[in-house]
């Protein structure tokens, strides 16, 4: 007897060679765009770290200004710049996320009707406005109407009008993730709903939160429109928000690129071509990624902090 | 310091909709009365209007008397946020606060309304709701953990626990076994008994068998129709309402002919 094998249900059927092949061409289209958009952020990162790397490291970068130097002299630093920004931004940051936490917090917990929908209308549309209007708007009220001077702190104001939309976006996504239960769970308890809201919702969300506003910073730090049309920038050290032109990481970057220029130079009894003003510019930029690595981390440092871990 | 509470012509509604039509119920003090009925019968929606939880929801309100040993919850000098002390409440699905501890799972009632009290009265209340919630052998080691590291029974069991430390005088429990298996079941179950003799409670669930088990009183409710609003069709004695009701429909519900 010879026995016949049937094929069972779970037996290959014609088609599942054809699944199988579309398995197959999905996952590597997949793994191809993950590559593609990987291969320019990678390419950057390695530019700057390659070419700014020797300018951080050198002497003074830290503790220096660019006062008096230019293409043709080396070294210098970027303390002005690096004080200038972050002036600035923490400025922006301080006017910024009050405000933004509490606009989150009325569309997500309070707003009803017209008033919240005309909120999200303007979050939406101060989303999209570049950062040169907000920049000539502040010039336009502070500098035309109040015949004001150009400083440090108007370009705060400019970056606050940016940075507001990006913290409530994001605050709002995070609000929504809670739980309506844990809501209702202290309302039973007779907590009052504003009590509710600082001591459960918004720790809840907190660690989201901190990555928004981190974000908002990352978004802020590098802006350069408002900083030629409210501070213009200065190579010496000046501290005063409220006064004179600044130094800042991005107008350091763009002051560099404008005195681009190499200069000859004797080492080890050859001429040699050296590119100082470069050097200096990709060590700027180097150094603006690094600060805002160092707000992210420090954020998710406050963030896992201010939450019991799991 | 257990209350009584009577409902009175009570209709509920979700903005124009009416949920629940014309109830009338008296609850003894010190008792369990098991609110039993179809899904959407309008059980869980009375019993949130007990404590107004109800009017969380945008556009819910209601109209008729809910009275609290005489006193009307829904009178106009009355603010919700004290009925809600008066009446605790524990839901469906185990809902710990994620950020806090088991302690300050327990202790958020209190610090939370406001009153400062000292660590070690503090301790007093959080050991103490926690024995009467039967969960203090397992965590008395591990109180700094958080809530959410327990299990679901466990998880319920502290939010009895949160629930009775802010000492209420009624405690409203909707399906608080429903996510739970037969174990934790039995653990809340018992921890019902024992809370009774302090508290007035309200436990809405879906089990026939739990309510036979746990309550004195029980309610059944049920849909007028299909598009009409839900009732109460009867309370009574949980002996009588399992062994010989007085309406029909509740006797088809109970014996399964229906729903």
């Amino acid at each position: 007897m010879t026995s016949l094998t049937v094929p069972g249900p779970l037996a290959a059927t014609p088609g599942s060679g054809w699944r199988k092949t579309k398995d197959r061409i999905a996952t590597t289209v997949i793994y191809a765009c993950v590559l593609v958009a990987l291969v320019p952020l990678v390419w950057l990162l390695w530019t700057v770290v390659s070419r700014g790397l020797r300018g951080i490291t050198g002497d003074g970068w830290f503790t220096g200004s660019q006062r008096g130097l230019t293409y043709r002299d080396a070294g210098g630093g970027a303390l002005h710049a690096i004080v200038g920004t972050l002036e600035q931004v923490a400025l922006c940051t301080v006017i910024s996320v009050p405000i933004a936490l509490l606009v989150a917090i009325y569309l997500v917990e309070y707003g009803r009707g017209p008033l919240a929908r005309a909120t999200t209308f303007m979050v939406d549309i101060l989303t999209g406005i570049p950062s040169i209007v907000a920049a000539l708007f502040i010039y336009a009220v502070f500098v035309t109407s109040f015949s004001g001077q150009r400083a440090g702190w108007l370009v705060s104001l400019a970056l606050v009008m940016l940075m507001i939309p990006v913290v409530v976006r994001t605050t709002e996504e995070m609000l929504r993730l809670v739980p309506n239960e844990l809501r209702e769970a202290s309302y039973a308890l007779g907590v009052p709903k504003w009590k509710t809201i600082v001591k459960i919702v918004l720790p809840t969300a907190m660690s989201g939160i901190m990555t928004g506003i981190v974000l908002g910073v990352a978004r802020v730090a590098g802006e350069t429109a408002p900083l030629l049309v409210l501070v213009g920038y200065s190579p010496n050290d000046n501290n005063n928000l409220f006064s004179g032109p600044q130094g800042s990481l991005p107008g350091m970057i763009k002051d560099q690129f404008g005195n681009l220029g190499s200069t000859t130079i004797l080492r080890g009894g050859h001429k040699v071509s050296v590119h100082y003003a470069a050097d200096r510019m990709w060590a700027a930029a180097l150094t603006l990624i690094l600060l805002v690595m160092a707000l992210n981390l420090l954020a998710r440092l406050i963030a896992s902090r201010s939450k019991v871990s799991s | 310091m257990a209350k009584r509470i009577d409902a009175r012509n009570l209709n509920i509604y979700y903005g124009k909709f009416l949920a629940v039509a014309d109830v009338d119920f008296t609850i003894a003090p010190r008792s369990v009365t098991a609110f039993i009925g179809p899904s959407g019968c309008g059980k869980s929606t009375v019993l949130r209007t007990i404590n107004r939880m109800h009017e969380v929801i945008a556009g819910a309100t209601v109209q008729g008397e809910l009275l609290l040993d005489g006193e009307d919850i829904y009178g106009a000098d009355v603010d919700p946020v004290n009925v809600r002390r008066t009446i605790g409440m524990v839901f469906q699905r185990p809902n710990p606060f994620p950020t806090m501890s088991i302690y300050d799972n327990v202790a958020a009632g209190l610090k939370l309304q406001a009153s400062r009290m000292k660590r070690s009265d503090l301790d007093v209340v959080v050991e103490k709701s926690l024995r009467a919630a039967n969960l203090w052998d397992e965590v008395k080691d591990r109180l700094a953990k958080p809530g959410a590291g327990l299990s679901g029974g466990q998880q319920q069991r502290l939010c009895i626990a949160r629930a009775i430390a802010v000492e209420p005088q009624v405690l409203l429990m909707d399906e608080p076994c429903s996510a739970l298996d037969p174990i934790s079941t039995l653990a809340i179950e018992d921890l019902i008994q024992s809370l009774k003799q302090k508290y007035t409670i309200v436990i809405v669930t879906h089990n026939m068998q739990q309510a036979a088990r746990v309550s004195e009183r029980t309610a059944f409710f049920n849909l007028a129709g299909v598009g009409k609003p839900g009732q109460l069709v009867e309370i009574d004695d949980t002996q009588k309402i399992f062994s010989n009701p007085r309406e029909r429909r509740t006797e088809d519900y109970i014996s399964g002919r229906f729903g």
